[in-house]
């Protein structure tokens, strides 16, 4: 590492957070930031919104998708009409579920209206050789074989990549899933039913669906564990703010060196 | 057409009198969810209709569909779809045998060419040729193409013509495939079911000689009118399913009270039938109704959804009696205690690299 700063002019520096630059996480308009603030604006309210709403959302889903598959034990607080326990626990699923779809497609959206950095989390730039030694270099960090991370403005590449597979596509998944199941309750000619009726044709027997419903939600459970996890240790080992940057929006650095 | 009779006269010659006769029309007509204006037109197309001759074969089956059939709960139904049947061909039910029954079929398939309808019990295996069932000395699955060449259209009877059942059941040795797969230039219906509901399958057949056209199907082939809805959706213990009173043992307090059967795995929430409607003999009764769950019978690949009495799945890629549960939880159980590893190694490691630091001022 040189010790050349990115704050002072310096024409021998080496282009600053090149790996960054390479997935369009880092933009001309960051660094120019950071040499003036060290901080970059990453995540806009809309989407830090979305991104505790969704947190939210998922967990109420996954307790209650829990429960829908493996019931709780039988409650005797009155005759039948006169509690709904299960009813209810079908019905914070369903209501979650939904806010969290309408936050995805907003999430959509806002990835074509937003900041560049809202971009991130939908495209993985697989053809890049480079982009694909910078996912390496991340696992060989967490792998303890590199002795310091990069700087990051948004993602690193095993985080979008991450992203990517879990929540770009596994809520994808879920979400279609989901609805089809749903779709079965809505009955024939409902709207689950006309969006993502088709997948009950598809797949035959919705027994399997349910089945692949459910191994989804513990995907997601294991990305939520993994997800915590690095958000904090990153926080505390890496060369950059993590966890508070999902509160402000504000990326902070700890260090002035350029890569 | 002239010389065939009509269903009427096929009535009249079993000594049915004319009012039985309307009341039958009823019945279909409330069967089949049509208001009282489409009685009398039962009655009209029954009474100047040629009737649609059936021809009904076995493949690779148990019979119960025929069974079933022939325990249809009103005894006109009964009467008079099936004796309309044999007077054309079941090899099950005809009186003929042997070489003349050959010969009945072959007379059938000449006589109506094109105006049959083709009713299909068990399902032809393609393995070896197709030599794990021979039908009159030659594999079911040339007679299940001869007599479908000429076929209107064709009704899978049960699950095992509709998907295959136990004998395509994992791994299927004999290569069971259902009717669907081997005919692909007919229009098909699935009633699936093992076996189908009678008065479904009479509801099916007459509806299709009434009005001469196919019931409205869903995406998979199978009958609107009946599989629309699954048992789950008029189940009559929904309301203890949504009030969270399970039996959770079959010996329990919950099983004398008619609790939900949803944690004894009952496979209601994900069968389409009317089993919970129009119930089984006479609708006396129907599996929940009797304290066991359903096995959900007229769903497609039921032999391979695990155990009949457990509410998830069993997963055989991840061993023997593994669910999504315990798969997820081992999975999730692997990655947290990695993390907390992860974690311990990271915070030494930054431990070290401090003390390191420090030697290094």
């Amino acid at each position: 590492m040189s010790d050349a700063t990115i704050h002072t002019p310096n024409p021998n520096a080496p282009h600053p957070m090149e790996a960054a630059r390479l997935t369009g996480d880092a933009t001309a308009a960051d660094i120019e930031s950071i040499r003036k603030r060290t901080s970059v604006y990453v995540y806009e309210a809309p989407v830090r919104l979305w991104h505790w709403i969704n947190a939210a959302a998922i967990l109420v889903l996954v307790v209650t998708g829990y429960f829908i598959g493996s019931p709780p034990p039988s409650m005797q607080i009155g005759e039948a009409y006169q509690q709904f326990v299960f009813g209810y626990i079908r019905f914070a699923h369903f209501a979650a579920a939904q806010i969290l779809t309408v936050g995805f497609f907003f999430r959509l959206y806002w990835a074509f209206v937003g900041n560049h950095h809202s971009k991130q989390m939908f495209y993985l730039p697989i053809f890049n050789r480079r982009w694909w030694s910078e996912v390496f270099f991340e696992l060989r960090w967490y792998m303890f074989l590199e002795k310091e991370p990069k700087k990051y403005v948004g993602h690193n590449p095993l985080a979008q990549t991450a992203m990517f597979f879990f929540i770009t596509l596994g809520l994808t998944f879920m979400m279609a899933t989901g609805w089809a199941l749903y779709a079965e309750g809505a009955g024939k000619g409902s709207l689950p039913d006309l969006a993502m009726g088709w997948l009950l044709g598809l797949v035959g027997n919705s027994q399997k669906l349910h089945t692949l419903h459910h191994l989804g939600m513990w995907a997601i459970v294991i990305f939520m564990i993994v997800h915590i996890y690095a958000a904090i240790r990153e926080d505390i080992m890496s060369r950059q703010s993590i966890v508070s940057t999902m509160i402000s929006g504000h990326r902070t650095f700890k260090d002035d060196r350029v890569e | 057409m002239s010389e065939i009779e009509t269903f009427y006269d096929v009535m009249r010659r079993q000594g049915i009198t004319r009012r039985s006769f309307m009341k039958y029309c009823s019945l279909t007509a409330a069967a089949l969810g049509l208001g009282p204006a489409y009685v009398p037109k039962i009655a009209e197309a029954m009474e100047t209709k040629p009737r649609t001759p059936v021809i009904w074969i076995h493949g690779l089956e148990c019979t119960c569909c025929s069974e079933s059939f022939i325990r249809s709960a009103h005894p006109l139904a009964k009467d008079v779809v099936l004796s309309m049947i044999s007077l054309d061909y079941d090899d099950t039910l005809m009186a003929a045998a042997g070489h003349q029954a050959e010969a009945a079929l072959m007379d059938t398939i000449e006589k109506y060419k094109g105006n049959y309808i083709l009713a299909v019990e068990g399902n032809p295996p393609l393995n070896e040729d197709g030599m794990y069932c021979i039908v009159g000395g030659k594999p079911f699955v040339e007679q299940l193409k001869m007599a479908a060449e000429n076929a209107k259209a064709i009704i899978s009877w049960g699950a095992c013509a509709s998907y295959g059942c136990v004998q395509a059941a994992s791994p299927n040795p004999t290569r069971a495939t259902p009717v669907h797969k081997v005919i692909l230039d007919k229009p098909i219906i699935k009633v699936p079911g093992c076996p189908p509901i009678a008065e479904v399958m009479t509801g099916v057949i007459t509806y299709m000689l009434t009005f001469d056209r196919m019931p409205e199907l869903d995406r998979q082939g199978r009958p609107q009118m009946f599989y629309s809805q699954r048992i789950h959706d008029k189940c009559y213990r929904r309301p203890h399913f949504d009030a969270g009173q399970f039996v959770e043992h079959w010996d329990d307090e919950n099983a004398r009270k008619g609790y939900c059967l949803y944690k004894m795995g009952c496979k209601g929430p994900t069968t389409y039938n009317a089993c919970s409607t129009i119930m089984w003999n006479d609708g006396t009764s129907f599996p929940i109704k009797s304290g066991h769950g359903c096995i959900g019978c007229s769903e497609e690949g039921f032999w391979d959804q695990g155990g009949f009495y457990n509410r998830l799945t069993s997963i055989n890629q991840f061993g023997i009696e593994e669910n999504a549960d315990k798969v997820g939880m081992v999975a999730a159980g692997v990655v947290a205690g990695g993390v907390a590893v992860h974690a311990a190694v990271s915070a030494l490691k930054r431990a070290q690299k401090k003390s390191q630091d420090k030697v290094e001022d």
